[in-house]
């Protein structure tokens, strides 16, 4: 409880200076605004409620994308980190090309693959996936190498194979590395999934975002932003507590 | 009987430009053992990697019970760290039933092998413990059961007791000659502690600095007495230990 209460009371905090200074109308003076265009902490709130059976849809639908997408990145990443660790001439020749892959403006591709896939759940996996793939992919592999070469050489001396190095000793290794990239993973997956329904979609809170926007319905826009924060919160928690479960010794 | 003889002739190893070793020749009987000291950087680990196989020499030749290729020496030698290296993943006995596990036997029945040693060394009511609840002489000690159960005539410690402090060494010296006492193999033990080396050793080599040689030889007193504080007070041991120093002094750049 001690530990939770310090970042409770910033947001309640934080709520409550955003309510005053919205419920005063002081933000919509100054930007000189219309006050509906700046919503307070209880509109969205009430927003929330009462849309709740659209919100749930829409974050149904994103839901469904991102751990769909992070599953993916989640195989994809640990195979390719594997992959490159075991053969020196793989890593050399692909290691430069996966961070050049990074350079690469999610957004710029997301039509793209739209434009290819079409408008069903394909391109938002793949988006989500891409974007996911980065971290888990490069976390897991400086983990595997991270292992101490001593402990190699002792592995070797008590007879262990090629396998038995990798895993007892290497794979236990790289396991925190894996999840450490997992979560970054998890907080930048729902920014995936927003960008390929901007891209093309019928549903899901990124369309519902555009939308809102483009109607000028703020607070509900700031609800399903909140439902999307509330999702990457849980998984990033979620994770959390699997290392805890399958790291004990961290 | 375990234990097999070490045969090294005119070894020589580089890497690169640099020269770690330079003609290096060793005869060791079974169950000899065997202290090497000298300056840091004297390539007494290199020679220690090459004897067990985990490298090949640029020059020269080891042989381990007469088997000279490198993955000979490998089946042949066992091999323990400075750092005790236990995996933090597996509990004590785990750590220690290692080699058993890595041979194929299965969990229970390489814990079964541990267990017997965890009895006879100290260790029993640790066997579930993980290495970061352990002393650092416990863990040393768990790490010793491990090289000791892969079952390999040759043990290459490399200064086993580096990161002890000086109370729980002697205690660790003494334990060590006890172990070897109802377990004996071949050894060689890297240390730079010449009276560590002295008191646990037949017989102990002093290497000259980089490129390391051999430049003299002692024969420690026998047989190794039980009673380490009394064995390292003893007069002959002191003189033959200021002989020791003396050579080093000289090795040393």
């Amino acid at each position: 409880m001690r530990r939770w209460l310090p970042p409770l009371l910033l947001v309640a905090a934080l709520i409550g200076a955003w309510q005053v200074a919205t419920s005063t109308g002081a933000i919509a003076d100054a930007l000189d605004l219309e006050s509906f265009l700046v919503p307070s902490p209880a509109e969205i709130a009430e927003s929330l409620w009462q849309n709740r059976a659209l919100l749930a849809e829409n974050a149904w639908v994103t839901l469904r994308e991102i751990l769909l997408g992070f599953g993916c990145a989640l195989l994809a990443g640990l195979g390719c980190a594997v992959l490159l660790h075991l053969s020196t001439v793989l890593r050399h020749a692909a290691y430069p090309l996966l961070v050049a892959s990074q350079t690469i403006p999610i957004v710029v591709i997301a039509p793209i693959l739209v434009v290819w896939f079409g408008y069903g759940i394909a391109p938002k996996l793949l988006i989500v996936a891409l974007i996911c793939f980065f971290p888990i992919a490069v976390n897991t592999l400086d983990g595997l190498r991270s292992v101490d070469p001593d402990a190699i050489k002792m592995m070797r001396t008590l007879d262990a194979s090629r396998w038995q190095v990798f895993r007892r000793v290497e794979a236990p290794t790289a396991l925190p590395f894996l999840f450490s990239g997992a979560r970054i993973a998890a907080a930048v997956a729902p920014i995936g999934a927003v960008f390929a329904e901007w891209a093309g979609s019928s549903s899901g809170l990124g369309h519902l975002i555009l939308q809102d926007n483009a109607q000028l319905e703020t607070a509900r826009m700031f609800a399903a932003v909140f439902v999307l924060a509330a999702i990457a919160l849980a998984l990033f928690g979620l994770l959390a507590l699997a290392e805890r479960r399958v790291v004990p010794w961290r | 009987m375990p234990g097999e003889s070490i045969s090294i002739r005119d070894l020589a190893h580089s890497f690169g430009e640099l020269r770690a070793i330079a003609g290096i020749d060793l005869e060791l009987p079974p169950q000899g053992v065997i202290g090497l000291v000298g300056p840091s950087g004297c390539g007494k680990s290199t020679l220690l990697e090459l004897l067990c196989g985990l490298r090949e020499p640029s020059a020269g030749a080891i042989a381990v019970g007469g088997e000279s290729s490198a993955p000979g020496r490998l089946r042949r030698c066992s091999y323990m760290p400075q750092r005790d290296l236990l995996l933090p993943w597996y509990s004590a006995i785990d750590n220690a039933a290692l080699a058993p596990r890595n041979r194929g036997a299965g969990r229970a029945a390489a814990r079964a092998e541990a267990a017997e040693l965890f009895e006879r060394f100290g260790l029993a009511g640790f066997e579930t413990a993980r290495p970061s609840e352990l002393s650092g002489g416990m863990r040393q000690r768990v790490a010793f059961l491990r090289t000791l159960l892969s079952g390999k005539p040759v043990l290459a410690l490399d200064e086993p007791f580096a990161s002890l402090d000086a109370i729980t060494r002697a205690e660790m010296q003494a334990w060590l000659a006890q172990a070897l006492e109802a377990d004996p193999r071949t050894v060689v033990l890297v240390s730079h502690d010449v009276e560590e080396a002295l008191y646990l050793s037949d017989r102990v080599a002093v290497l000259s600095a980089r490129p390391g040689r051999i430049v003299a030889e002692l024969r420690a007193p026998a047989p190794r007495s039980p009673d380490r504080d009394a064995a390292v007070t003893h007069p002959a041991f002191v003189a033959l230990r200021e002989q020791a120093m003396q050579a080093l002094r000289e090795a040393s750049p």
